[in-house]
Parts: C-alpha cells; structure tokens; sequence
C-alpha cells in the first residue's frame, strides 16, 4: 500500500492556518492564517525552521498566500479587504505595496505564468485583474463582476492568459481578454454547493475543482473542431465535467492540489483527512477514471485546509489545519 | 426598538426544563465522562434571543429532542426554529449558537448548526451560510457583530434585565 509519510510538523501559528504555498524553486514555503501573520519555512541543514514572520501588513485573517513566477515577490490576501506585496531581497521580506479596492474580504491571490498580471477575489462577488508594471507598480486593469455571490479562489491557467474562478454560487468559471477587457467566456456548472477551489493540471487542458458538496470534479477542455465532436462555440474551447468523485469525502473539501511533476491530486477536507488520487493507467481522456490511492485519517487535529505539492521534488505535499499546525509529507509507494 | 419594530412581537413563551441532576459518578474525576446531549443543550437553552428578554429555551427555538450528539464520533448536529417563518434574525440565532460551542466544546467536534426543516423562508441560503465557516471567521472580526454575538450569550443580561 503506498502511504503518505509525516516528514515533519511546525507549529507556529496561534490561530487556524489557512494557506500553505511552496515558492517556484521549492526552497520556501510560506504560511498564513487567523493570527495576521505569514511564516516562512526554508530547511536548514536536515531541518525545517521558520525563516521570517511577516506580520506587519494585515489587520485581519491572512487568508492566501502566493508566489510570483520569479519567486521574488509573495502577495497575501486578507479578510481585512487588501492585498500586500512583499518584495524578497536578500532573504529578506518588505511590503512594497498595498493593493486596495476590495469591499471586503479579499479570499484569494494568483499570478499569471509571466508575473505581469495578478489576480484576486473578494466575498464583494468581484475578481480583479492588476497590472504589474516594470517599476513595481501594480495598476487595475479590469473589474470583473460575472459570479452572483462570494469569489472564493481565483487561479491562472499554466502557460497561458486565462483565468479560472469559483463561488459561493457554486460554479466555475473562465476568463480570458477580449478586445480590450477582460470577460467571462465559460461558467461550470455541476456542483450542488459552493466550490472552494479550482486548479489546472499540468497541461492547462484540465481543471480540479472542489466543494461543500462533498465531492471532487475532474473537468476536460474541447477545442474549436475537436474529434470528439463536443459542440464549441466561435473560438472558445467547451470544458465539460468528466469525472464526479463522490462518497469518499465526509465533509467540505477546502482544497485540491494537482501535482505538476507526478500528476497525482491532493485534497484537504473538513474531515480531518488527506487523500491522494491518480488517474488509472491508459484511462479514457473522455471518461477518465481516478483512483485514491492514499489516505491519511487524522493528517491534522482539525479540518485540513490547504494543501500544496511541492514544484520540484515527486511527492513531497505541504499540508494545513485549523488546529494551526503546518505539517509537511513524503508519498511513498511500498 | 418599539414592540411594533420586531419581527414577532407577540412570541408563545414555553416552560424551561428543569435543572440537570448532577451523578455522583460526573463528580468523580476518575471517570471519564463523555459529553452527552443534555450537557450540549445546557450550552444553547440559556442564549438570549436578540429580540426578546427571553432565553432560546423559553421560546422553543432550541430543544432538547433537537440536539444530537455523538462523542465517540466527535459529532454535534444542532436543529433550531426561529418563532416565525420570516425572522430576519434566524442568521443571527444560529451564529449565537455556532460561537457558544465553538467557545465552549473541545476542538475535535464537528458541529453543525441548522434550521428545522420548513422552519424558515430563506432555510437553504441561512443553512449554507451557517456552513461556511470562512464566513463564520470573518463574522467572527466584525467589531460590531461580535458584539452584538456576545449580547446573545451574555446570561448576566438576562438575569439583571
């Protein structure tokens, strides 16, 4: 049976954590939660340590954290309605921005693959797209309102400018920009309540949504003339949900990774539980079949909340919990 | 506020029930004592309601049959019923009850809270947002909710009113 191996387990924060981000070499991980503060973690020798506390910066929760492509700058998003910019210079961290316009709750952050846009999204039911300009400016560039209810994660497509969303109003949707401003292209609908987060695979050509309903969605994009004969419309591509992973989680499923280097994908849930997928060998791209090939009852004390696989090393998982804990594991295949 | 702003101004006030008998066994600290119904529905019957100088118990908004609890499971499935079908304060009722465990019960239980159901007009839209905890936490640092939260659980300012 593989497993997932505890590696080691920090206990830092004084409140829930929320948010767990590896940045782009893996080298640092940054979590954020109910105490206003981001901890970094970075290895020293064998060990893992807390590196900096960021905690100058938010009045409220720290909800997201996220690094840009370069992994010179973290953004975080906070309850408190704002967005901070932390510039990495020398290993140490300074806010060099404070992005306002938000109403309230800002829930999540994202960079495009080039980190020249970045986008967040707020409970007031918009998404922003900010422009990064050369100097460090960061310039609004469109206000999207498209979702009828609170924005819960908002995140870029891999290697091109397209963004997903989900809400409270329990769908997904794609964004791209057309002449000029930015506009929704596609909504996904299939879930029965609020979808907590969306994520690509590798490729871009599909997406990992999951949700209060309990379940986890495997969506497969089709494009303008595609041989399945999936209908599409002008040059938009159809994204279709092609895979529904129901009764295996027992609550709301806060979160999904899908992993860039193994193509495994990672759930944290409100029942306290871990669980690894994979999708079988020589499975229809049409109807693909996924298989959890692990899980860890009890991964935290609590509802797990966040969990990210790390971009470099197969396997290694970031996990964290509203018991405050940061826990980092090793998946091994016995 | 005037008797004619409230959503029901007239409630149908019912008997408490009576104190809970303490065992001779709950009082020896070499038992374990798992947390049972009556000790839960102890923490709700005594939250004010926000519009009455009434506790939940007295206007049946919480009853005992209507607490669930599963210690083995670390499961609590609280139903609750507002007096009226269109109580705007039915949102309110139902944090009062979330933060009173939340404060109160270990941090190993799952608790849900809910309207009975057909209790309520809007009971799907409350029920998700009762569910949502991340909505529960940012209600949580709202200055002015928190307060008015703490009014419900505060049992001096019924005993004093």
């Amino acid at each position: 049976m593989a497993q997932l191996k505890e590696v080691c387990s920090f206990d830092g924060h004084s409140d829930r954590a929320w948010c767990v981000a590896w940045n782009p070499s893996g080298t640092l991980l940054a979590s954020s939660g109910g105490d206003k503060v981001i901890r970094i973690w970075g290895k020293e020798g064998d060990n893992w340590v807390c590196k900096s506390i960021l905690s100058e910066g938010h009045q409220r929760t720290i909800r997201a954290v996220g690094w840009s492509p370069c992994g010179s700058y973290l953004a975080s998003a906070s309850f408190d309605a704002t967005v901070c910019i932390w510039s990495r210079k020398e290993g140490e961290f300074e806010c060099i921005a404070t992005l306002e316009g938000h109403e309230n709750e800002v829930k999540a952050v994202s960079w495009s693959c080039t980190g020249s846009l970045l986008a967040t999204c707020s409970r007031d039911k918009s998404v922003w797209i900010w422009e990064v300009t050369e100097d460090e400016d960061f310039e609004c560039a469109s206000v999207i309102s498209s979702h009828t209810q609170d924005v819960k994660h908002v995140t870029w497509h891999p290697n091109k400018e397209v963004l997903a969303s989900c809400s409270y109003d329990n769908t997904v949707k794609l964004f791209k920009e057309e002449i000029d401003d930015w506009s929704c292209y596609s909504t996904l609908e299939s879930h029965d309540s609020t979808v907590w987060k969306v994520c690509f695979d590798k490729s871009g050509s599909r997406l990992a949504s999951c949700s209060d309903d309990k379940t986890l969605k495997i969506w497969q994009e089709y494009l303008p003339g595609n041989t399945e004969g999936v209908v599409t419309t002008g040059n938009n591509p159809t994204w279709k949900c092609v895979s529904t992973l129901a009764g295996i989680h027992d609550r709301t499923v806060y979160d999904v990774d899908w992993s860039h280097v193994t193509g495994y994908i990672a759930t944290a849930c409100g029942d306290d539980c871990i669980r690894v997928f994979k999708e079988e060998d020589c499975s229809d791209k049409n109807q693909p079949s996924f298989n959890m090939i692990c899980s860890v009852t009890k991964a935290h004390e609590q509802d797990v909340n966040s969990v990210c696989w790390h971009p470099k090393i197969p396997g290694l998982l970031a996990s964290c919990s509203d018991d405050g804990s940061v826990k980092l594991w090793q998946y091994l295949e016995n | 506020m005037s008797q004619n702003d409230l959503d029901n101004a007239n409630p149908t006030i019912y008997e408490v029930g009576s104190e809970r008998a303490i065992l001779p066994e709950e009082e020896d600290e070499s038992v374990t004592d798992k947390i049972d119904t009556r000790e839960v529905f102890d923490l709700i019957r005594v939250i004010n309601d926000p519009e009455h100088p009434l506790t939940l118990e007295e206007l049946n908004v919480v009853e005992q049959s209507k607490v669930i609890v599963d210690d083995d499971a670390n499961k609590v499935t609280i139903e609750f019923t507002p007096t009226i079908p269109h109580c705007s304060m039915a949102t309110l009722i139902g944090l009062s009850i979330r933060v009173k465990l939340l404060r109160s019960l270990p941090p190993r239980f799952k608790v849900d809270v809910s309207i009975t159901p057909g209790a309520h007009a809007s009971e799907e839209a409350v029920n998700k947002q009762l569910a949502d905890k991340e909505r529960v936490a940012a209600a949580l640092e709202n200055s002015h909710l928190i307060e008015v939260v703490n009014q419900c659980l505060d049992d001096q300012k019924r005993k004093l009113g």
